[in-house]
């Protein structure tokens, strides 16, 4: 094999990063160690591979250099009669040593991060640091976050995990459903929080979409019998499609309906797709999988006007059976005004109380303006624009009310 | 095995619970208390008087100060404990589950410094 780019590096890095630090997690009983023992085993293959080409097995050599390493560090440290390191070298030579990289423990060490005794921040930190790979600079820039707040907050999360015993493993199957579903929402929340930023410049940080649907893959992968994880990866995948036509070159959000379905991502949708067709054979319906179902009604439509608005109606009262809550209404009230016209779906939203969501206004707004009411639908999104942040979103309301007959 | 504090807070100006209530939490919290002796994972819990009850001392200028009353002067006050052993923070957080529900209070769970030299 030839010489490597720093580039090539860089790309086994975030492949390998994640899976390394769960099979020396595990080996070390340790997260600092892991990471600090994967770290290293980069540093020499950033030294090493460029002249003497990648070894066969790049993640094999990046496990078994960091464990070496690791056990090198810990051995100098237990001279110095470090307890907790005499601990963490005890765990990894009782162990057998295993050549190839067990897929369990990357699944451990998600259930590690999404523990419910962390706070929702700190497990999405985690989770992008510990199984993405993604330095604590990176972190901090993806969440607007001050560097230094962002490292506190993963050194906290780390002790909390070391002091308080949080364990290192897959849940019970009594268990699974309820630690499933942090998991889940950490996943999604990295998703959307790439696609709808609401303080970056561009609408889609691209960064934290890849690397959730990354995410997705592989907690698909690991558990592929959970019709959950499945049906979150489908809704991600179906979503993401979307991204080139969702905004203008210079950045103006498109609404669905206005969408040139031709910039649509054929092979995500395809992906999705197949994944929700699986679903609905599995029949065991929950909140993203009927999500994915209905972003697949929208992916089926060759044009807007197209679109079979029955079976997105049907599919959002079967969500609100799952999740009862006021922004599902929401969703639900604009399918209900193409299927049974915008005077019926106002008269549902204006039962709701989210008076703090700019999206309720947004929706007010557009259902008066189709029935007319012109001044009530331009103070609508006023108040919309009052609560909105996202540059591309402003713009975008500023012109709906502009637009509007005086 | 490692040990866990299971402390239960009383937040002032919440109210009482009424006898009735109170025979209840008894009743369940000594049935809580027996369920963690047969599992092994009992070490000591007690019930305190309330904070009026309270004194704290402190050294001030070498001298130890003593003064009437809880510290510090918060709204949540500690009402009672348990010290319980388990295998991880799920085994704790299960016990700690069932003892907000027996007590009918909130429970803070902190895990204990390991022994030195153990």
């Amino acid at each position: 094999m030839g010489p490597v780019s720093d580039s090539e590096i860089e790309d086994v890095f975030r492949e390998e990063y994640g899976r390394a630090v769960a099979v020396l997690v595990r080996s070390f009983g340790d997260i600092d160690i892991a990471e600090e023992a994967v770290q290293d085993a980069f540093t020499v293959a950033v030294q090493r591979w460029p002249d003497t080409g990648p070894p066969p097995s790049p993640a094999g050599w990046i496990i078994t250099t960091a464990r070496r390493r690791a056990i090198d560090r810990l051995r100098s440290d237990t001279a110095r009669e470090d307890r907790h390191a005499r601990a963490a070298l005890l765990q990894a030579e009782g162990e057998p040593i295993e050549e190839g990289p067990v897929r369990d423990d990357r699944l451990r060490l998600i259930f590690t991060c999404c523990h419910p005794a962390l706070a929702i921040n700190v497990q999405v930190a985690l989770t992008l640091r510990l199984l993405g790979g993604l330095s604590t600079p990176e972190i901090a820039r993806a969440f607007i976050v001050p560097e230094a707040t962002m490292a506190q907050r993963l050194v906290r999360a780390k002790n909390k995990i070391r002091d308080a015993r949080i364990p290192y493993r897959v849940p019970d199957p009594v268990e699974l459903p309820a630690r499933l579903r942090p998991v889940l929402a950490v996943i999604y929340l990295i998703f959307n929080e790439g696609y709808v930023s609401s303080t970056g410049q561009h609408l889609a940080r691209g960064d934290l979409c890849a690397e959730a649907l990354r995410l997705g893959r592989l907690l698909a992968e690991l558990m592929p019998d959970e019709p959950e994880v499945l049906g979150l990866l489908a809704l991600m995948l179906l979503i993401d499609s979307r991204r080139h036509a969702r905004t203008t070159n210079s950045g103006d959000l498109v609404l669905l309906a206005d969408q040139d379905r031709a910039l649509w991502d054929r092979a995500l949708i395809a992906e999705g797709q197949s994944i929700v067709r699986g679903c609905l054979r599995r029949n065991q319906p929950g909140p993203y999988q009927i999500q994915a179902a209905i972003n697949a009604v929208h992916s089926d439509a060759p044009t807007a006007a197209a679109t079979d608005w029955r079976q997105i109606l049907q599919l959002y009262d079967q969500l609100l059976a799952f999740t009862p809550t006021q922004v599902v209404e929401l969703n639900r009230a604009v399918a209900l005004a193409e299927v049974r016209g915008a005077s019926d779906a106002l008269a549902v939203v204006e039962t709701l109380d989210l008076r703090d969501y700019y999206l309720f206004h947004a929706v007010r707004a557009e259902l008066l303006s189709r029935v007319s009411r012109n001044e009530d639908a331009r103070r609508g999104f006023d108040a919309a624009l009052a609560l909105t942040i996202n540059p591309a979103e402003r713009t975008f309301m500023e012109r709906a009310r502009n637009a509007l007959p005086e | 095995m490692k040990q866990y504090l299971l402390s239960v807070y009383h937040v002032d100006g919440e109210p009482t619970p009424s006898p009735e209530e109170m025979q209840t939490i008894f009743r369940d919290v000594d049935a809580l208390n027996s369920e963690l002796q047969s599992a092994g994972a009992w070490v000591f819990a007690g019930g305190l008087h309330p904070e009026s009850t309270a004194s704290v001392l402190r050294v001030k200028d070498g001298a130890v100060l003593i003064t009437d009353g809880p510290f510090p002067e918060g709204k949540e006050h500690i009402g009672g404990f348990w010290i319980i052993q388990a295998d991880d923070l799920d085994a704790a957080l299960i016990w700690a589950a069932k003892a907000t529900r027996a007590c009918a209070g909130p429970v803070e769970v902190r895990p204990f410094q390991e022994e030195p030299g153990a």
